[in-house]
């Protein structure tokens, strides 16, 4: 955290645009962002619904492509990644947390906490061992054998934190993580969010609440697809 | 991700999906162990011919009368006037003009009621000379076969057909005992022993045997004609020589060409392929009933696949977002498909190789489970299940994660 401008930023988003299309109709969701992110910051990115959040991390989790504009992550371009070179960077540096969970339904908590190990072709008995071990972060050491239907919505989601960070990824999106959640479930997870933001991760969290926003360093509005406003903790209130 | 780890993760999905999997494998199952069952029983026909064919002796020729392309060698002429006589017989039996033929037995058919007792019984008669025992590969059971000398006296002796000597006789010995026929009595001096053909209700087994005089004072066939000339070749190597010899023999002592033959000559091959021929358009139709029901659990299998991976769009792009190459998901549903196909095609095996065991009684048909036919449908089955999974799944692999997420 500390000398964060001397290295590059770990995001740096310059003239991005996206444009949804849907038969002969065109809506621009991202009408210019140029932004940065620097590696250890706790970023959090606020407006309404219909604002375009969800298409920005779906952007800067490298999900979608931008229409126009370029999207650097640590210190390269994306949008000139292959589809497998993609799979990787998403693999090794990023970890998701989704409003759905997106748990698959069929697998017992640890295997769904293993699997971008899975792809990171690491051996069976250690990625076991790690998906557990991620599993112990999040307090659920006695749930590793349930499958997601077996566990509440804040235990669902703690697990998709466990998966988030499974990997010690740098940078971890969260998209309205708690937007399921009740408000202890939401203090549990954001608690957790701290934690990994304390451990020297970067942090993108997504949201339309202002006291969820609260526990972020910095905060972006977004409106109508453009950035309206940027503001650093202890310098605006 | 290892081929290993991909094989593991593809077993636990079938089975995540009980019953998924199971009616996608329904379609192969079936469509296996009718295309195993309806070839079987095409199969297993033409097995029967040839079987009854090899029954009949080894290194076998059959003259037969009428031209050769009148089909059906062995009962040609049967009821009709016959161009053959005892003579050719006699003519075919002789070392100097013959080498080749090491026996001769010339045969007369025709059927009469036979009477002991209180029973009486409708057979079949062979009249027929000593040679026939050997030429057709018989042996008897009991008794013994009739002498040269009773055949030259046509003796009333009769040699009975292992059915037809239990028809007859339900008790003790029929050695010894007398039959009546046409108001004769006639010894019975023997029984045949089973031709041991597999199939039921072989007439083979239900004849009356006799000398060739007796059997035309029986039934009443015409001078010295005769229905079949069975010649047994030395060997199989003297067997194309003896089919020369006896061919250009009967040519000249009927005084005709060649072009107008009042005779025709089989052998066992030849009688096999004839009956093949007919089989094969039974082949033919069943093949394309099995192929029709393959192709049917094939919909099956491509519609639950198309399914299943609609179903699991989602899926696909969550494990896009945590890493997963496109690559990986197609062998991931490579895998499945290849697991659900051969699944299927095991059970298919199982129960056309049970059905094949248990149908014939039932059916009174042979069935023979071809390897051929079965690997050719496992390999059909297969070659479906993986052409209508993967690719729908290869087409969501490439899907951007996102639009894969959100699609409901
Ligand atoms: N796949 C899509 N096709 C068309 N329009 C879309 C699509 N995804 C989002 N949008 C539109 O883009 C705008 C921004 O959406 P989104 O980024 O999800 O907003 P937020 O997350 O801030 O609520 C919305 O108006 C939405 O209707
Ligand atoms: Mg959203």
């Amino acid at each position: 955290m500390t000398a964060s401008h001397l290295d590059p930023p770990i995001i740096e988003l310059t003239g991005v645009r996206k444009t949804y299309r849907s038969g002969s109709i065109e809506f621009e969701a991202l009408r210019g962002i140029d932004t940065g992110i620097d590696a250890g910051e706790y970023v959090a990115v606020i407006g309404p619904s219909g604002s375009g959040k969800s298409t920005l991390m779906n952007l800067l989790g490298c999900l979608d492509n931008p229409t126009e504009g370029h999207y650097r992550l640590a210190g390269e371009d994306v949008s000139e990644m292959s589809e497998a070179q993609l799979a990787e960077v998403r693999n090794r540096r990023i970890g998701f947390v989704f409003q759905q969970f997106n748990l698959l339904a069929s697998l017992p908590a640890w295997r769904n906490v293993e699997l971008p190990l899975v792809y990171a072709g690491m051996p069976r008995a250690e990625r076991r061992e790690r998906a557990i071990a991620a599993l112990g972060r999040v307090g659920l050491s006695d749930r590793t054998e349930n499958r997601p239907g077996e566990l509440s919505g804040g235990q669902q989601q703690r697990v998709a934190v466990a998966r988030a960070l499974v990997t010690e990824p740098a940078l971890i999106l969260a998209d309205e993580p708690t937007g399921n959640l009740d408000s202890g479930s939401t203090a549990d997870v954001l608690d957790l969010l701290d934690e990994l933001h304390a451990s020297g991760r970067t942090i993108v969290l997504i949201t339309h609440e202002h006291d969820v926003a609260a526990r972020a360093s910095r905060r972006l509005i977004i409106s109508d697809g453009r950035i309206t406003s940027d503001e650093r903790a202890g310098v605006t209130p | 991700m290892s081929w290993l780890e991909t094989f593991r993760a593809g077993i636990e999905a079938v089975r995540a999906h009980r019953l998924r999997s199971l009616l996608t494998m329904l379609g192969i199952v079936i469509g296996i162990s009718s295309v195993i069952l309806t070839v079987g029983l095409g199969q297993g026909a033409q097995d029967e011919v040839k079987d009854q064919i090899s029954a009949l002796g080894s290194n076998l020729l059959i003259v037969s009368p009428g031209s050769s392309t009148s089909s059906s060698g062995v009962r040609g002429g049967f009821g009709s006037a016959s161009t053959l006589t005892l003579q050719d017989a006699t003519a075919m039996a002789d070392r100097y003009v013959v080498p080749d033929a090491a026996k001769v037995a010339p045969t007369t058919s025709g059927s009469t009621s036979l009477t002991a007792g209180e029973t009486n019984w409708t057979t079949s008669v062979v009249g027929t000379t000593t040679a026939w025992l050997d030429v057709r590969a018989r042996a008897l059971s009991s008794g013994r076969f009739f002498t040269a000398q009773e055949v030259e006296q046509a003796a009333d002796v009769v040699v009975l057909g292992s059915d037809t000597a239990s028809e007859l006789f339900s008790f003790g010995s029929p050695v010894g005992q007398t039959v009546t026929v046409d108001g004769t009595p006639m010894s019975v001096i023997g029984v045949l022993a089973s031709s041991g053909s597999s199939s039921t209700g072989s007439s083979e087994d239900d004849q009356a045997v006799m000398p060739i005089g007796t059997a035309k004072q029986v039934t009443g066939g015409s001078g010295s004609s005769v229905s079949t000339i069975y010649v047994e070749a030395g060997s199989a190597e003297t067997l194309a020589a003896a089919y020369q010899e006896i061919d250009a023999l009967l040519l000249n002592l009927h005084g005709v060409s060649a072009a107008a033959a009042d005779f025709s000559i089989s052998t066992q091959d030849s009688l096999v392929e004839t009956a093949n021929a007919t089989n094969q358009t039974l082949t033919v139709l069943l093949g394309g009933i099995a192929a029709i029901s393959l192709l049917v659990g094939g919909i099956g299998v491509m519609n639950i696949m198309l399914v299943s991976v609609t179903e699991r769009v989602r899926e696909i792009g969550l494990r896009k977002a945590l890493g997963a190459t496109p690559k990986v998901i197609r062998r991931q549903f490579l895998v499945e498909a290849s697991v659900l196909g051969l699944a299927g095609g095991v059970v298919g095996v199982l129960i056309g190789t049970v059905g094949a065991q248990v149908l014939p009684p039932l059916i009174d048909q042979p069935v023979s489970v071809s390897v051929v036919a079965t690997l050719a449908a496992i390999g059909t089955a297969l070659a479906l299940g993986i052409g209508f999974g993967v690719y729908p799944a290869s087409r969501a692999a490439r899907l951007t994660p996102i639009d894969a997420l959100r699609s409901e």
